[in-house]
């Protein structure tokens, strides 16, 4: 899930008692599964939500371009080079789709930035984390690419539109990240002994912070009910993580790869898999800013926001000065 | 904040002689870079054979509290849709 943690504004969900007029006609708007567009009524609360939320999503998908980012120049293909620049291509695409959604809730993109670059606005706890060999390039398209796709498959449904839109688009791209990692994960398998260690060391490091991208249990949380009842949220964090581990662990086993958790195991009553909660403590810890890489990602964007300053006004300059000289011999 | 560049709405020909259809938004300098920026981020793929883009402070839109102004006059006249007429069968494909 690109999106943790997010707090959704308000007081929680009101009885249509307690709901306006206004209101009232929003919530059967979005019960009824009719898209709400942005020049439509909205409570501010929703507005105010989804601006975190798809802003935060757009902020995963850019800084989640820096991990990856950091093989391109060491793939061990070209062709192997070229697929990851084309996927690391599509991430800065999903970030300029979101951000788009985003700024047609009255946000500017300017101001989107700068909450990111003060750490006002988080990014995905996962890309907190190092990818230190190029295993983790495959178990980051395999489990980091698919989970998130856990989490954006039903937020096609959601009721803004523009949020909606933009999910269609990802998830039609994001198979083919989570195939290029797994094609990855299966070459490393199949490998030397010194590849299927590296491959399986990969898993042993991501595996647990891939379950944290879903978010603590929200079971009991007021703010997610609100979210799911303006269909912003269609699913618990909790349901979707089973989901993903269910999904994962055939795959794993078909690497002949061992998930690092000695509690995982067929539970033919549940018809799931039991498995460990990944460490919550170390999960608010590196939201907080304390994950091996908070400081290396943030500092990243801030020198690429400023660094690349004087190209933007050059290029505006540059772009005021034709038009003027139009209007001139117009 | 001033000098953020425009915003621009990208409209897309797809590959089978379709109508150009707005696909997304994204902000550039100007009209010739905002074509090149469409092209990376929104026909990665194959998408489209043709880009328009259009600065978006120049789309004027209907008002959705007009929607039912607008559009009531069209909702009483079913005559306007083939179905409404019956014709019999012995008369052939109509």
């Amino acid at each position: 899930m690109y999106a943790q943690m997010i707090k959704t504004a308000g007081t929680g969900v009101k009885s249509p008692e307690e709901m306006t007029e206004e209101e009232r006609k929003f919530q059967a708007r979005v019960d009824a599964n009719e898209k709400i567009e942005p020049k439509d009524w909205m409570p501010d609360d929703y507005r105010a939500t989804l601006i975190r939320q798809i802003g935060q999503h757009a902020h995963s998908e850019i800084v989640g371009q820096l991990p990856e980012g950091n093989w391109i120049t060491r793939a061990p293909t070209l062709e192997r080079k070229a697929i990851l620049l084309a996927k690391v291509q599509d991430e800065a695409g999903h970030g300029l789709y979101l951000y788009c959604a985003a700024e047609t809730l009255g946000v500017s993109r300017d101001e989107l930035t700068e909450d990111l670059l003060s750490g006002k606005m988080k990014y995905s706890s996962i890309f907190n984390y190092p990818t230190l060999t190029w295993a983790d390039i495959g178990a980051v398209g395999w489990l980091v690419d698919g989970a998130a796709i856990m989490n954006q498959v039903p937020l096609q449904r959601t009721s803004f539109g523009p949020y909606s839109r933009a999910m269609i688009r990802i998830c039609k791209e994001e198979s083919f990240h989570q195939r290029q990692g797994y094609d990855i994960m299966m070459k490393m398998a199949r490998g030397t002994e010194a590849q299927k260690r590296m491959a399986q060391d990969a898993i042993n490091r991501l595996w647990y912070p891939s379950l944290m991208m879903f978010g603590p249990s929200d079971k009991e949380s007021v703010h997610s009910g609100q979210s799911m009842a303006w269909r912003i949220k269609i699913n618990t964090n909790d349901e979707l993580r089973q989901k993903f581990v269910d999904q994962t662990v055939p795959q794993a086993e078909y690497l002949g790869l061992t998930i690092p958790d000695e509690n995982l195991k067929w539970n033919e009553e549940r018809g799931h898999y039991d498995f460990s909660e990944p460490d919550w403590k170390e999960f608010f810890d590196v939201l907080k800013g304390n994950g091996p890489c908070n400081t290396d990602r943030l500092t990243a964007r801030q020198e690429a926001w400023s660094d690349g300053k004087w190209v933007r006004d050059a290029m505006l300059a540059h772009a005021r000065k034709k038009a003027a000289a139009k209007v001139a011999a117009e | 904040m001033k000098n953020e560049w425009p915003l621009w709405e990208v409209f897309i020909r797809g590959q089978h002689g379709m109508s150009h259809r707005h696909v997304g938004s994204l902000h550039a300098p100007d009209a010739e870079m905002a074509i090149k920026n469409a092209r990376d981020v929104y026909t990665r793929r194959n998408e489209g054979v043709s880009i328009w883009v259009v600065e978006a402070r120049h789309i004027a839109a209907s008002s959705p509290s007009d929607k039912g102004p607008l559009y009531e006059p069209s909702e009483s006249k079913v005559y306007r849709h083939p179905t409404f007429f019956d014709i019999p069968d012995e008369v052939g494909a109509m």
